[in-house]
């Protein structure tokens, strides 16, 4: 490579595959732009959690005390106790979930600003929105960073079927896609609800919830395109039927059928739930094995070529363009069928495709991107928590909030609005102002953006007319507002 | 507030300074060519039809839907359109329009898509394709192209950061949300677009903003008093929790600032708003409840609208439509999953309402769809066809070749206007 490829193979190992460069990273970065991107992949990925963070299953059991609590209080209430009343309005679930996503959202973020694994980094949040659950659910406001943590960074450079399996069992995931009170028709819980004959008197329907199979399917692993049909979709939520949460839940007067009801806020498998039988999926059978017949079924989906193909596919609109380039896909797919789903082969066949490297600057950030690159780039600590969400917020990208299973989309369209523009200029001018002279864009422009930093935005950040307008002007550049 | 005449200056004075010329010219406000107005509402999510509009006098439907069937009579009451159909108690406001002939209620409709994923179902009904992912434009956007007289001016604006789907293509499209630009000075700004100049994306986008933001300020300065748009120094929890129970509030504020957009003589023709939130699989409610709770959101926006857009109220049409209905039955978690045939509605001083547009299949287990879903037997692309010819004025001919190609099997459904 000759000195000026390199420095664009630099600007793009930052900026595409990274959060964006830190002042001085790029002449590092520069003699070896791929092997500083392979070199993150190796070694444990880092873990988040010295700040005290929660397990999911200690906020869950929190949110079960309290909904005994709740229950117990309104019958109160109803017996006409006064103050029975006052303390079931102040029982709350936002009330434990708030802090608990607040420290995961500022622990998030300062690890994204704050990492010397940039790359990796990207790679656990396309993960974290391939698997999205989102907060607006206010259940899962309290679990979503934990999942997150829990699920998804420790697999995020092992097997995808271990990444899989750990993600559809973790309560956040069970919760947002409503599989804890599926209950199989022919389930014994199903069988005794129908002898005492209350469920059709209350015109309760005991039956299965397909939420969460259906997205796998269609989102985490075969794609839509996948060749599935509805008659899979049901199956399969017959199969995963029984998967859920433990704890003293809403199915107390199923304990007499034995099984216990497991650990408070962990996954359990409710055997009393669970659809008896074998099951038919996509032409193979699967034998009656209580929770392993939902697990067989994920270890096939994960290594199914179409699962390949749809989630290379991502990775490609992700990292490369909004077009995604079939040679690359086509290299990343055979690297996961030809290494049994390891990752970081996946991984490395990306960087490994010309493709990758060529046309840089070629996706329109995502808000969060733009923020990341904008905090790293100046060297702003993450201080106060909800100032750091604030930004989110403002620029259309609140934390672990897509609102939607299938996570926030990925292409230059959704996110390059004339108003979403608007947004982005003002809030980097209210950063500048704040700012002041103590940042000097002329000399960050050529560290942040590189070869890919035209003369005409060198131009306005010399001629500004104060240093927090050159700095406005280098956040609101064209290529500072993609990657 | 933002000086409103300096940032107009700037605007007009910026047509003298090059590059940028042509970027403002494209936005210069000139007389609109119709009165009259159209507004896509989106529910994404995919609402319960046969929850918002409840066929109380389908034999089958109370069997069906268990504890969340709404009751013919009694203090919970679904609100009577005729002797098969309500609608939902929270929607009150859509009831008395209907009353006064201003909404037509659409049921059992549905786009071409026939399977039951969200997303490609959003695809289809916002591209106007036959199938996921065949169109990379909007129908909206190409139908905005087929207007008469529509060059030369900015005919669409999407309410939200970033434009939808059914807006995006050929046409430029504003995008429109709240944005706090008061620490922005305007000598930045031009240097900003100055910056834009070689980048034809960025210099359209800024100037279209620019454009948005005037109308918005001026709208709102005329409207005055409304707190909703832009609550200062207000912590991002706190609005959080301000949001989920004041959801029609918030969904107010966008409506009133839509029909600030469309009341102007010289602004834009065409607007969209979308809604999230209204996948129902657990838990959805009956009279009472989350469903319930959303739909009194939606019902005091559409109310809010119509206040907010006063005399130009008798010339328009919103459309709200969601991607796909849901399952004639309640689920084991109380709530519906993945259907196929909806509701829909058309409210407006110029619907021809007043009445159910429904060829009723019947929720008997044969009439099924899939021997679970609601049977669609209206493709709701004869309805927007019917409306964007008869109301908007648009071609026969583009409507066929370019706005809803392939779908000759849905000609326009008529009478859906006042003649």
């Amino acid at each position: 490579m000759t000195a000026t490829q390199n420095s664009i193979a630099a600007a793009i190992a930052v900026n595409r595959f990274g959060l964006g460069a830190r002042p001085g990273e790029l002449a590092s970065v520069e003699k070896d732009p791929e092997g500083w991107l392979r070199q993150q992949l190796k070694g444990a990925p880092p873990v988040l959690g010295g700040e005290g963070l929660k397990p999911s299953a200690e906020s869950l059991e929190q949110v079960l005390a309290l909904r005994k609590d709740l229950a117990k209080a309104r019958q109160q209430k109803k017996q006409g106790n006064e103050e029975a009343a006052k303390v079931a309005a102040s029982l709350k679930l936002p009330a434990i979930y708030r802090p608990v996503y607040l420290d995961e959202a500022q622990a998030r973020f300062a690890h994204a600003v704050g990492t010397d694994r940039p790359f990796l980094e990207r790679l656990t949040q396309f993960w974290t929105n391939h698997f999205a659950v989102s907060i607006d659910k206010i259940v899962v406001l309290g679990v979503a960073g934990a999942m997150e943590r829990e699920a998804i960074r420790p697999h995020v450079t092992g097997r995808f079927v271990d990444l899989l399996m750990a993600v559809e069992k973790h309560p956040a995931m069970i919760l947002y896609l409503d599989n804890q009170a599926s209950v199989g028709p022919n389930s014994r819980a199903a069988g005794f609800l129908s002898r005492r004959g209350g469920a059709q008197a209350a015109g309760r329907k005991v039956d299965i919830n397909e939420n969460l199979a259906r997205e796998i399917l269609e989102l985490h692993t075969l794609g839509v395109d996948g060749g599935y049909t509805q008659s899979d979709v049901t199956t399969f939520a017959l199969a995963i039927s029984g998967w859920s949460i433990g704890g003293e839940g809403p199915n107390r007067r199923l304990l007499r059928f034995g099984g216990g009801n497991g650990k408070p806020g962990e996954f359990f498998f409710r055997d009393v739930l669970h659809e008896p039988g074998a099951k038919q999926l996509l032409g193979k059978r699967y034998a009656d094995g209580g929770v392993k017949q939902g697990e067989s079924i994920l270890q096939d989906l994960a290594m199914r070529p179409e699962t390949a193909r749809h989630v290379c596919t991502k990775l490609a609109r992700h990292f490369i363009a909004d077009d995604p380039p079939q040679a690359a896909i086509q290299r990343m797919k055979e690297a996961w069928l030809g290494n049994h789903g390891n990752l970081v082969k996946v991984y490395e066949a990306l960087l490994a495709s010309p493709e990758a490297w060529s046309g840089p600057l070629s996706k329109f950030k995502t808000p969060a991107d733009y923020i990341y690159s904008a905090y790293r780039g100046l060297a702003l600590p993450v201080a106060d928590k909800r100032q750091s969400l604030q930004a989110f917020e403002a620029l259309g990208q609140r934390n672990l909030m897509p609102g939607s299973p299938a996570g926030w989309p990925d292409t230059s369209a959704d996110w390059d609005g004339s108003s979403a523009l608007l947004k982005r200029i003002a809030w980097s001018d209210a950063l500048a102002q704040r700012l002041g002279d103590s940042r000097n864009a002329r000399e960050l422009a050529p560290q942040l953006l590189g070869a890919t930093l035209t003369d005409d935005t060198t131009r306005a950040v010399t001629r500004a007319e104060s240093d927090a307008q050159a700095l406005t002007l280098l956040l609101a550049s064209p290529e500072f507002m993609r990657r | 507030m933002r000086d409103l005449v300096s940032r107009r200056r700037f605007l007009e004075a910026s047509l003298f300074t090059g590059a940028t010329s042509i970027a403002y010219a494209r936005l210069a406000l000139a007389a609109a060519p119709t009165e009259a107005r159209f507004v896509f509402v989106l529910l994404r999510g995919a609402l319960d039809g046969l929850s918002a509009v409840p066929p109380v006098g389908d034999p089958h439907y109370s069997a069906l839907r268990g504890q969340i069937a709404l009751a013919k009579s009694g203090s919970d009451a679904a609100l009577p359109l005729d002797s098969t159909f309500a609608l939902h108690p929270s929607l009150t406001f859509l009831h008395r329009s209907f009353t006064a002939k201003e909404l037509a209620v659409l049921h059992a409709v549905a786009s071409p898509y026939r399977e039951r994923s969200h997303f490609d179902g959003q695809n289809v009904l916002e591209s106007g394709g036959a199938r996921p992912h065949e169109l990379q434009s909007g129908w909206l956007n190409r139908a905005l192209a087929a207007l008469p007289g529509a060059g030369g001016k900015e005919p669409g604006v999407a309410l939200g950061a970033n434009v939808p789907l059914a807006m995006r293509g050929p046409v430029e499209v504003a995008s429109w949300s709240p944005t706090k630009i008061a620490t922005l000075d305007d000598q930045t700004l031009a240097r900003i677009t100055d910056l834009y100049a070689r980048d034809p994306l960025l210099s359209r986008r800024l100037a279209d903003a620019l454009e948005s933001d005037a109308i918005a300020n001026e709208a709102q300065a005329v409207a005055s008093g409304d707190g909703d748009m832009a609550a200062e120094g207000d912590g991002v929890v706190a609005r959080d929790a301000r949001q989920r129970r004041n959801f029609g509030a918030n969904f107010s504020a966008t409506a009133r600032a839509a029909a600030g957009f469309l009341k102007r003589d010289d602004g834009p023709r065409v607007a969209m708003m979308d809604i999230t939130g209204w996948d129902t699989h657990a838990n959805e409610g009956g009279a009472q409840g989350q469903l319930a709770l959303r739909l009194r959101g939606l019902d005091a926006a559409l109310q809010a609208f119509r206040e907010s857009l006063g005399d130009a109220w008798r010339h328009t049409v919103v459309m709200i439509a969601t991607e796909f209905g849901r399952t004639a039955a309640i689920n084991g978690t109380r709530g519906t999953d993945h259907g196929t045939g909806a509701a829909a509605f058309l409210l407006g001083g110029a619907v021809n309402g007043g009445r159910v547009v429904a060829d009723w299949p019947g929720l008997s287990p044969i009439n099924l769809h899939e021997g679970r879903d609601l049977r669609p037997t209206r493709d709701l692309r004869a309805v927007l066809k019917g409306i964007l010819r008869d109301h908007l004025g648009a071609a026969p001919r583009a409507l066929e070749a370019e706005v809803f190609p392939a779908s000759t099997t849905a000609p326009p459904l008529p009478n859906l206007v006042r003649g």
